[in-house]
């Protein structure tokens, strides 16, 4: 089936297999490696993009349900070289070891800040329900998201 | 040296690629006419295979070839690095033949064009097999008349092992009271967030097998797959690109990494393989499962004259790299921060038709901090003392470092009262004290855990460790002068590319962007060990010191003969050699550098460049300590337990970059939260993996997880010259009994003297529902 | 991880939808936010052949008011539930329950229709749907029907929906002010659903007597239930929190409660009774 959607800014066109999951759309053909895969049940939220907006976890959605589309993944919050805010908040309060879990982690953070620019601790760990790290037992994240709504304010 | 980056909170270089999502792991890597292997495994824990019928699989669109165990016979058993005595090692194919001994065994590998392709011929596969019993419970494995998982083997006892130390029978009859109780260290999945991959390149023309893999120790696997598929080491090559969490899970050699190297030679094409939270669930390996017998000898003061350990650790159905060793570790730091002259330990090993268990985050040493932190405070309920008090009536003091265990080591260095005494302060222990009293006549239930922990770190010295303790760094100062260090450990998300630097940049006095620090590819790097146990900056950080010690060494003859004087009037300091009495006649570092490549007026029988290796051998480990206070309170209602505090204060000797220790304790302590009270492989009577899934297994999520305090002291280490210890186990060591303290203690007015882990909610209930006494 | 290969429709109609839903007959799935299908089929525990994708039909996204009673299409998903000022101001028990969905971005996909027609015994939606007495409408070969909620819900994962037939909206009542509604929930620590939740809807008169109550338990059997016994012995009653406590007993009385590894019967049928009582309870102070 031929699908086109468009990855930050970028307009894709390809044929794929209707059962093609987002996530592999995104990795495999636009070539989007920062989106990652680390569980087959909807519970991680490593591949969390954002989907007209609304963060959304692309391993549940198929590409051709998202056709027609406007995507953001990690890699489109870059502009002009310089990281987006909430990226730069992650690097200075220590707010990933591995990196695996990250990109999904900012992009949960970029579509929580845009609902509520001035979370709770609390607001910010039910806003962060599906997303799980390992590394870093979240307290730094949590840092980093608060530091990114001061910044962005 | 120069302090212009050590103890500082150096944002991490790792991090600008990894927020922006360009850092590089195993599935990131694209390679022309990739191929990707899915797997067939067993779905029964135990069963014989009467036959495997691959001919729909083979015959579907995009299959290239499918493999099963008879295809591999010429590949190696999976290795097991331990050689305790008496061990029984069975054969560990990478495909099963004939048997499956676990759920999540392979038996079939199909390669196709893609993905999905290949999932579906995995599908299209079909095995017959006939079920047979299986062995799941550890005693139920123990007893004589069991099913054996090896049919070569008399039994299912893989080995008994026996640490003794002073006196222990004396010490028992010299107690004033002996307590018992058994404890449980369930089974943990170590769940990093990448799961395990693997890329297989075979180049026929180069003879050269490359394979990128998802693990903790590159070196180690380079050796192991040579062996295993009958191959020159220097022709194969092992890149661990950015690795996303190991635990402990990836510090192993898999049967998929030999396995995807064959398959790339026998088809001469790239394959690719990335395992699924499934497999990852069910054929990575996990953690504890120690099933133990724990008897403490007291006098009626709280000291403890002796303790007895004995434990069955349930092994899985075969011995992947450290399996039976991790149970060792146990016995080696039972006794704890404590004077406890007598001590026992004996352990049986045990096969069980499940995944095998192994290293995961603190590797035996937090089963042995449970059990000693939890004896301190049965002591404490039994003579009615404060926990506390006897936690200090038998903490070694600090005069008596270096201090000799019972079990065989030398701690080298400890305060163990100073982070006691922060920790308490902080947490104002007396007052959660009374508070607690008082609620108590409110019905409310509100508990005080303490530990006050030692763990062993910086592993460690060869002769104690299976496969060399040592570890390598090359520093080569590059015609540029800029700094380029290569790093035998490997490390994935503790932050040694930025805490290498500071160190480099400090000792050479030049600014920390000029420091590039590469790791993970045997062909770029020296042959290292890797990183686990603790290790990478105690001994990993201390080769780099040694090496930059040589070059500058090396450098101090080259400026004394630039500056026409001899060795002995010349200095380093900031980046520049320069004459003792004349500061003002010198060279820099960048200039010497060049003038070491360039070579045109080196002194005599001096080598160019200037660059230097240095294996650094430790001379013991290191003991980190420290003390966690957590205060709970639980929900008589509903069983639920809520963290009203919690404070963590830890000595990992001297600290290069606190944001990085920082961040390993609050790791730590959340992966031990996970432990305490959410976490446990669960298996049905026929060995099927109940939680098998993040949809019933479940981690700590951001909202699970109290804000932690963090304080510090800082004792340096004697064993290497920048006094580290390490922190990366740290957290998951001190924390587990802190937590499961503060539980039980907030269950005291029920009765309550133990709980098993993990304490979820309808545990605590059910022990709520009794009238209080 | 990768679902079996199947046929994709995006159908514009409802019309469209159940003419392939007809043709295509068991082998066919709708696919409204895929938050419940597509897990499965990534598992591989579902493989449908035919896949008829309705989000194009327009006319299932809409929340509208039809008479006294709120119109909530299918297509319509967890967060907009969650953040609609309609339905928070007219049915907010149905928001509140909404918002204990899952996560974030699992409420952004999921739809309504999708999680009631999965009819998964711990979700939310059905817990709050037996209280409100909410209606279930569906469109199907032979025309269309409503059913109510305590009629819709027949078994685990099986429904009063016909093969071919399709969910297109649930009508939920507009509350008048002065009931009170509450939702209360215990969750499975991994997975999020409920072991055991409460949704209640209480109004009560002058002197503080109960005029109507009704309480859906949810997480517990095989299907979402009414409690009530509970709302029985609390009818015409004031609503103390003694009275509320004594009624909340026996909740599961007559329920083939769940056991499994995440809560014995016994735990869950005691939770069912506190979860009762405190929803009971937070509605009756939330009525006016």
């Amino acid at each position: 089936m031929e699908i086109t959607l468009t990855i930050n800014d970028r307009t894709f066109k390809a044929d794929v297999e209707p059962r093609l999951l987002l996530v592999h759309f995104i990795r495999e053909n636009a070539c989007l490696t920062g989106t990652h895969i680390g569980c087959e049940t909807t519970t991680c939220g490593a591949c969390t993009i954002l989907l007209d907006g609304k963060a959304v976890k692309s391993c549940t959605l198929l590409a051709v349900q998202a056709r027609g589309k406007r995507l953001t993944t990690v890699e489109g919050l870059m502009k002009n070289g310089r990281l987006h805010p909430i990226q730069e908040a992650f690097w200075e309060e220590h707010g990933l070891q591995c990196g695996y879990c990250t990109p999904g982690m900012i992009m949960a953070a970029y579509h929580l800040l845009q609902e509520n620019p001035n979370p709770s601790d609390e607001q910010i760990r039910r806003g962060l329900e599906g997303n799980l790290c390992r590394c870093t037992g979240y307290q730094n994240i949590v840092k980093a998201i608060q530091s990114a709504a001061a910044k962005l304010a | 040296m120069a302090q212009k980056y050590l103890g500082q909170a150096i944002k991490r270089t790792e991090d600008p690629k990894l927020v922006s999502g360009l850092g590089h792991f195993v599935d990131d890597i694209k390679l022309p006419d990739l191929h990707n292997v899915c797997f067939v495994r067993s779905i029964h824990a135990h069963a014989r295979i009467r036959g495997v019928d691959t001919s729909l699989a083979a015959a579907l669109p995009g299959v290239v070839k499918v493999f099963t165990g008879e295809d591999c016979r010429g590949i190696g058993s999976i290795p097991c690095a331990s050689s305790l005595q008496g061990l029984k090692v069975p054969h560990h194919p990478v495909l099963a033949r004939n048997k499956v001994r676990y759920v999540g065994e392979p038996i079939v590998a199909v390669v196709a064009d893609s993905l999905y392709r290949a999932r579906d011929a995995a599908e299209a596969v079909s095995v017959d097999y006939e079920p047979l019993p299986a062995v799941v419970d550890p005693e139920q494995a123990a007893a004589p008349n069991s099913t054996f998982v090896h049919e070569e083997f008399s039994d299912n006892v893989a080995y008994v092992w026996s640490l003794v130390g002073g006196d222990v029978d004396q010490a028992f009859k010299d107690a004033d009271r002996v307590i018992k109780q058994r404890m449980i260290h369930q089974r943990l999945v170590p769940a990093a967030m990448e799961p395990r991959g693997v890329i297989a390149r075979f180049l026929p023309g180069e003879k050269e097998l490359t394979l990128w893999s998802s693990t903790q120790i590159p070196h180690l696997m380079r050796t192991q797959v040579a062996i295993m598929l009958g191959l020159f080491e220097n022709r194969v090559r092992v890149i661990a690109p950015e690795v996303g969490g190991g635990f402990g899970s990836k510090l192993n050699v898999y049967g998929e990494e030999a396995l995807l190297g064959f398959i790339s030679m026998q088809l001469q094409k790239p394959v690719k393989w990335i395992e699924t939270r499934r497999e990852n669930f069910t054929a990575t390996i996990q953690g504890r499962g120690q099933v133990g017998d724990v008897e403490i000898a007291v006098k009626s003061d709280g000291r403890v004259l002796g303790i007895r350990y004995t434990v069955l650790a349930d092994l899985g159905a075969y011995l992947q790299l450290l399996t039976p060793a991790i149970p060792t570790l146990t016995g080696l730091m039972l006794t704890g921060a404590y004077r406890i002259p007598n001590v026992r330990m004996d352990v049986t090993g045990v096969f069980t038709n499940k995944v095998a268990t192994d290293a995961y985050r603190g590797a035996g040493r937090p089963e042995a901090t449970y059990i000693i932190e939890r004896a301190m405070d049965l002591a404490a309920l039994e003579f009615d003392l404060d926990p506390v008090d006897v936690r200090r009536v038998n903490l070694v003091s600090k005069r008596e470092f270096p201090y000799a265990t019972a079990t065989g080591l030398s701690y080298d260095s400890g305060n163990y009262e100073a982070p006691l005494k922060k920790a308490l302060k902080i947490s104002q222990y007396p007052r959660w004290r009374r508070h607690q009293v008082k609620e108590r006549k409110k019905g409310r239930y509100v508990g005080v855990g303490v530990s006050t922990y030692v763990e062993i770190c910086a592993l460690g010295p060869s002769p104690a460790m299976p496969a060399g303790g040592w570890e390598s760094a090359t520093v080569r100062i590059e015609p540029t002068g800029k700094i380029t260090i290569l790093t035998g450990v490997s490390p994935h998300g503790q932050g040694q590319e930025t805490s290498f630097a500071q160190i480099a940049a400090d000792m050479l006095g030049v600014a920390l962007e000029d420091v590039l620090v590469l790791h993970g590819d045997t062909g770029v790097v020296q042959y290292g060990i890797g990183t686990f146990g603790s290790r990478a900056t105690a001994v990993g950080g201390t080769a780099v010191y040694g090496a930059i010690q040589k070059i500058l060494k090396k450098g101090m003859l080259l400026a004394a003969h630039l500056l026409g004087v001899s060795r002995r009037e010349v200095q380093f300091r900031d980046g520049k050699f320069f004459l003792k009495n004349d500061p003002t006649k010198s060279i820099s570092l960048q200039d010497l550098a060049l003038a070491s490549y360039t070579a045109r007026k080196l002194p005599p029988d001096f080598e160019p460049g200037l660059a230097a290796i240095y294996f650094y051998e430790p001379t013991n480990f290191t003991f980190p300590f420290g003390t966690h206070v957590c205060v709970v309170e639980v929900a008589r209602e509903t069983g639920t337990i809520k963290i009203l505090q919690y404070v963590a204060v830890d000595d990992c000797g001297t600290i290069v970059n606190p944001l990085l220790v920082e961040g390993q304790i609050h790791g730590g302590v959340v992966q031990a939260l996970g432990q305490a009270f959410m976490e446990e492989a669960v298996y049905d009577e026929i060995g099927q993996l109940i939680t098998g899934e993040f949809t019933d297994y479940a981690i700590p999520r951001a909202g699970d997880v109290p804000w932690m305090q963090l304080d510090r002291t800082e004792t340096p280490s004697p064993v290497n010259p920048l006094g580290i210890k390490g922190v990366g186990e740290a957290g998951t060591i001190g924390a587990t009994p802190a937590l499961v303290n503060a539980v039980v203690d907030a269950l005291r007015p029920f009765g309550v003297r133990h709980v098993d882990m993990p304490l979820r909610p309808e545990k605590i209930w059910k022990l709520m529902q009794k009238e209080t006494s | 991880m990768i679902p079996e290969a199947f046929e994709y429709f995006a159908p514009s109609s409802i019309q469209e939808a159940i003419s392939l839903a007809r043709r295509y007959g068991g082998d066919a799935k709708f696919l409204s936010g895929g938050h419940s299908l597509l897990p499965m089929m990534k598992l591989r525990l579902a493989a449908p052949k035919y896949i008829i994708d309705l989000a194009g039909i327009g006319e299932l996204t809409q929340i509208s008011e039809e008479g006294d009673s709120l119109k909530i299409g299918a297509l319509v998903t967890h967060k907009a539930i969650e953040t609609s000022d309609e339905i928070q101001s007219r049915c907010r028990l149905l928001a509140e329950a909404a918002f204990e969905i899952g996560d974030p971005q699992v409420r952004s996909c999921g739809t309504i229709g999708g999680s009631v027609a999965h009819a998964d015994p711990a979700a939310d939606y059905p817990a709050a749907l037996l209280a409100l007495d909410a209606e279930v409408r569906i469109e199907g070969p032979s025309g269309g029907r409503s059913v109510r909620a305590s009629d819709f819900f027949v078994d685990l994962f099986t429904t009063a929906l016909q093969q071919g037939e399709l969910l297109v909206a649930i009508h939920v009542p507009v509350l008048a002010h002065n009931v009170g509604t509450a939702y209360k929930k215990l969750r499975q620590q991994a997975s999020g659903f409920a072991l055991v939740s409460a949704a209640a809807v209480v109004a009560k008169d002058e002197g503080g007597k109960c005029t109507h109550i009704a309480v859906g338990i949810s997480g517990v059997g095989p299907k979402a239930f009414r409690a009530s016994k509970v709302e029985e012995s609390l009818l015409g009653k004031t609503l103390t929190e003694k009275n509320i406590t004594n009624a909340s007993h026996h909740v599961t009385a007559s329920v083939d409660v769940q056991n499994d590894i995440h809560a014995s019967a016994e735990y869950r049928s005691a939770m069912a009774d506190l979860f009762a009582k405190n929803a009971i309870w937070v509605a009756a102070n939330r009525a006016e």
